[in-house]
């Protein structure tokens, strides 16, 4: 137990030495950020102004709030996906990762958590600082409510990771899944809350969203980080993203399992 | 309009505190074949882009076909034909033919005269079989013949490559040698070219330019540059044990050859001589009165090793 | 040789043959991919839908948004959908410039008799980008629809004059973007937010920004001419008088100082490769 958790934290630490050189680009990913966080905060002040009241439980300082953490956590979260493990498999390098004693989607999410960590100290801070200079923002109400926002940070990046590993996976089976990560991106693009608050969608799409795990990946860590909800609804959405966790744990063993043995059968 | 193809004159370029290309001058005479020698990194390519109006010279004068390529890049490019080895300039997803069909109209070409130029290109060039191919689908001996097509396709009156054989085998080097001859025989093509490869300036060029650490170390024959340096061949003997003996004699007064190395007791042998001195016949003969000889090859000096000594000359 | 140099005598039509020639063979060789292409095509028609879920979803809240009703903020919306994805089409390739600048393609460009940024621009088309222009179109058809234009002459004059600029514009930001390459490391997520950033910002009805902000998409970089200030014309609204009606018909202004900021960047970024930093 202690020898993987030594593994993991090294390479924790390797990606997140490996993201460090790349300080002109965090520079850059900064001010396009800010950029759209500041069209999008002026649409969310807009809307709460025009209703005249909070608009789905947002009032203009949460509502400020939820665009500007959400931008702050786009270099934190990886909403988007990656297509790393698919061009591996693409180049048949998948097989030197079954190979390996460490569970390969133990690798990639140790990276990527790596990865996230230099996000979030080197990106999703400066931007948020340069939000709060710009807008009145609201903030969790308490201690307790800050440390679950940061728990559903972390959980939100593993859930993010964990969606995308599978379907990077599924390039075993598919020639091309260019259309599936496209799928991913602008579906969960809707649903994840990056766009508007889900509250502020019909009901329909909100009970849609409920049964994906996209919420999970930005909306909750929003909603408790720009203090909209608070207590047992903050606890109630870091168990709904914690049960994401687990089912897609699941489903990334299983696929992983199936892949090991069709590359096996295939001889790599 | 000047007489030379190319003319340069101090011409330097520095990246940052590196000076790349330090005060070269030289100029070429149409239908001249020259080969440009160097170590990598000695200042070859940036020569070339500056003769192309791709990188602005620091200082110092150059002149392609009489023009200055930065400010006449256009006019330049309709009388330039330029091959990258490394780099194609095809385009990678359409079929070979595609390309010719573009680079026809990019040259403001009659589509009939394309045609026939494209067609008489494909023939000599032996690339009838793959001409649907897309061209990322090409093996790097078909896109080598492709690319220099490509070049010449405007009927260019300077054609620059830059490492045109790098990676072929021996029959593909031949062949592309062999047509670009025919190809300066024909039309008066002059053609400027970058190498690795000694049998590239052999069979090609009858003007080298040694450019070393930027600056141009030697501009002659080829022949010239042998003496200069004193590029002898190798002849590497095998040799069949005497009988009774347990290796072969060292063949020590063979005359015009000097015995350098000696392996298996003698059983290989290795000779250099000054083929302007002596012939590789007379060597071999010589040797044969004395062994059986059972297998030979003839070791050519390359580039690498060639500019190390006229570095080692010039100092 | 080809021909001799300085020919005053050739046609447009001659002139712009190898353009013509390189995007047939382009359009040619991405239907060849006939599954591909259709998935491109949807999803480029999901990133137009999705996009517009946004405005659905905060009309969904509210009845006015910046001053504009729904059908009001549908044409917006429409309008610089339809600009972007021409744009896009037509030189969103530009896009992959440090892609090809890293691979050293670039000089192939400056061995050839043409203007190199010329030869960008017409290095591909997109035509799968076919999907979102689609979305732009029916949206702006219901858009209109919904705001029951009253219909003039002058009205239809200014659609169309507008639709011209606004691609005009969006491909100055996609050139000034490429430009950039040449000179800036990680240039595309510093660009991104001004093009991409650009289209989101001219999707919205402008008075919903704090004017510091309002006067950044107008005379900075001009997104403001592309949907918003038209409409207001087109729909015979009053405005909020931030900068006058008549404002709508300088598109083409607006357009042609973005081509020479465009212009502009793009020679020095060529300089700058020339120069060595490439």
């Amino acid at each position: 137990m202690t020898r993987v958790l030594r593994t993991t934290a090294l390479l924790v630490r390797s990606g997140f030495r490996q993201q460090t050189t790349y300080r002109l680009a965090l520079l850059a990913g900064i001010s396009t950020n800010s950029v759209f966080g500041i069209i999008r905060a002026a649409i969310a002040l807009a809307t709460v102004a025009s209703a005249g009241a909070a608009v789905g439980g947002y009032d203009a300082r949460t509502a400020a709030a939820f665009v500007w953490w959400g931008q702050a956590l786009l270099g934190t979260i990886n909403l988007w996906g990656f297509s790393l493990v698919a061009d591996r498999v693409r180049s048949g390098d998948i097989a030197v990762d079954f190979l390996r004693p460490v569970n390969p989607m133990l690798v990639y999410l140790a990276g990527d958590v790596g990865r996230a960590g230099v996000g979030l100290v080197a990106r999703a801070i400066p931007t948020l600082a340069i939000g709060a200079l710009l807008f009145d923002l609201a903030w969790p109400p308490g201690m307790p409510s800050a440390a679950l926002g940061l728990l559903s940070i972390l959980l939100a990046v593993v859930v993010a990771f964990l969606g995308a590993f599978s379907l990077n996976l599924s390039a075993l089976w598919f020639t091309e899944i260019r259309g599936l990560r496209l799928a991913w991106m602008v579906v969960g693009g809707v649903l994840c809350g990056l766009y508007l608050p889900l509250p502020w969608f019909p009901g329909w799409v909100q009970s849609v969203a409920s049964c994906t795990p996209f919420p999970s990946m930005l909306q909750h860590p929003l909603d408790i980080l720009s203090g909209r909800i608070a207590g047992a609804d903050a606890v109630s959405a870091v168990v709904s993203q914690l049960f994401w966790v687990l089912v897609l744990t699941v489903v990334g063993q299983w696929v992983l399992a199936r892949g090991r043995r069709r590359v096996e059968v295939q001889g790599g | 309009m000047a007489t030379q193809i190319i003319e340069t004159r101090d011409l330097v370029r520095e990246y940052k505190k590196l000076r790349a290309v330090d005060h070269i001058s030289f100029t070429v005479e149409p239908g001249e074949a020259v080969g440009y020698i160097g170590a990598n990194g000695a200042g070859k390519s940036t020569t070339i882009k500056m003769l192309t109006g791709i990188l602005r010279p620091t200082s110092g004068l150059v002149r392609t076909c009489g023009r200055d390529p930065l400010r006449e890049r256009i006019a330049l490019a309709r009388e330039i034909g330029v091959v990258f080895g490394q780099r194609s300039q095809l385009w990678w997803d359409l079929p070979l033919q595609e390309s010719f069909t573009i680079l026809g109209a990019i040259h403001r070409l009659d589509p009939a005269v394309a045609r026939v130029r494209s067609g008489e290109l494909v023939d000599l060039l032996e690339m009838g079989g793959f001409l649907s191919t897309p061209v990322r689908q090409l093996s790097l001996g078909q896109r080598m013949r492709a690319e220099i097509a490509a070049s010449l396709i405007h009927r260019p009156r300077l054609l620059i490559l830059d490492e045109p054989t790098i990676g072929l085998d021996v029959l593909s080097k031949q062949r592309l040698r062999d047509f670009l001859g025919a190809e300066r025989r024909e039309h008066g093509t002059t053609l400027l070219l970058t190498t690795h490869d000694m049998g590239d300036i052999e069979r090609l060029c009858d003007r080298v330019l040694v450019v070393d650490h930027g600056r141009l170390a030697y501009d002659g024959t080829l022949s010239g540059l042998a003496k200069t340096v004193g590029a002898e061949r190798v002849m590497v003997v095998d040799l069949a044990p005497q009988a009774g003996h347990e290796g072969v004699a060292e063949l020590r007064d063979i005359p015009g050859a000097a015995l350098v190395g000696v392996e298996g007791e003698g059983t290989r042998q290795h000779l250099a001589f000054d083929p302007q001195a002596t012939s590789a016949g007379a060597v071999l003969a010589a040797v044969s009165a004395r062994a059986d000889v059972l297998d030979l090859a003839i070791e050519e000096p390359d580039i690498e090793d060639v500019v190390r000594r006229i570095y080692a000359a010039s100092r | 040789m080809a021909e001799p140099a300085g020919r005053p005598t050739l046609s447009v039509g001659e002139r712009l043959r190898p353009y013509r020639v390189i995007l047939g063979a382009r359009m040619r060789a991405q239907r060849q991919y006939r599954a591909s292409f259709v998935t491109d095509i949807v999803g480029t028609l999901l990133v137009g839908v999705t996009e517009f879920a946004e405005v659905w979803g905060v009309f969904h809240n509210v009845p006015v948004f910046g001053g504009l009703t729904y059908g009001q903020a549908i044409v917006v919306f429409a309008l610089s959908n339809l600009c972007f994805s021409l744009a896009d089409m037509l030189v969103g390739h530009l896009d992959t410039l440090p892609q090809v600048i890293r691979a050293g393609q670039v000089d192939a460009y400056y061995v050839r008799p043409l203007p190199v940024l010329a030869q960008f621009m017409t290095s591909d088309i997109s035509l799968r980008r076919i999907g979102r222009l689609a979305v732009a179109l029916v949206l702006l058809v219901v858009g209109l629809a919904m705001a029951q234009v009253a219909w003039s002459p002058a009205k239809g004059a200014l659609l169309v004059l507008s639709t011209v600029s606004g691609t005009v514009i969006f491909s100055a930001l996609f050139t000034v973007a490429g430009g950039a390459q040449f000179f800036l490391i990680n240039g595309p997520e510093f660009t991104n937010g001004f093009t991409y950033g650009g289209s989101y910002s001219a999707q919205q009805p402008q008075p919903i920004f704090p004017d510091p902000v309002r006067i950044f998409w107008t005379f900075v970089i001009p997104t403001a001419f592309v949907a918003y200030l038209p409409t207001i014309v087109l729909l015979d609204l009053p405005g909020d008088g931030f900068v006058p009606r008549w404002l709508a018909w300088a598109s083409p202004a607006a357009a042609l100082a973005s081509c020479a900021l465009a212009g502009l960047v793009w020679r020095f970024g060529t300089r700058h490769y020339q120069g060595g930093g490439g």
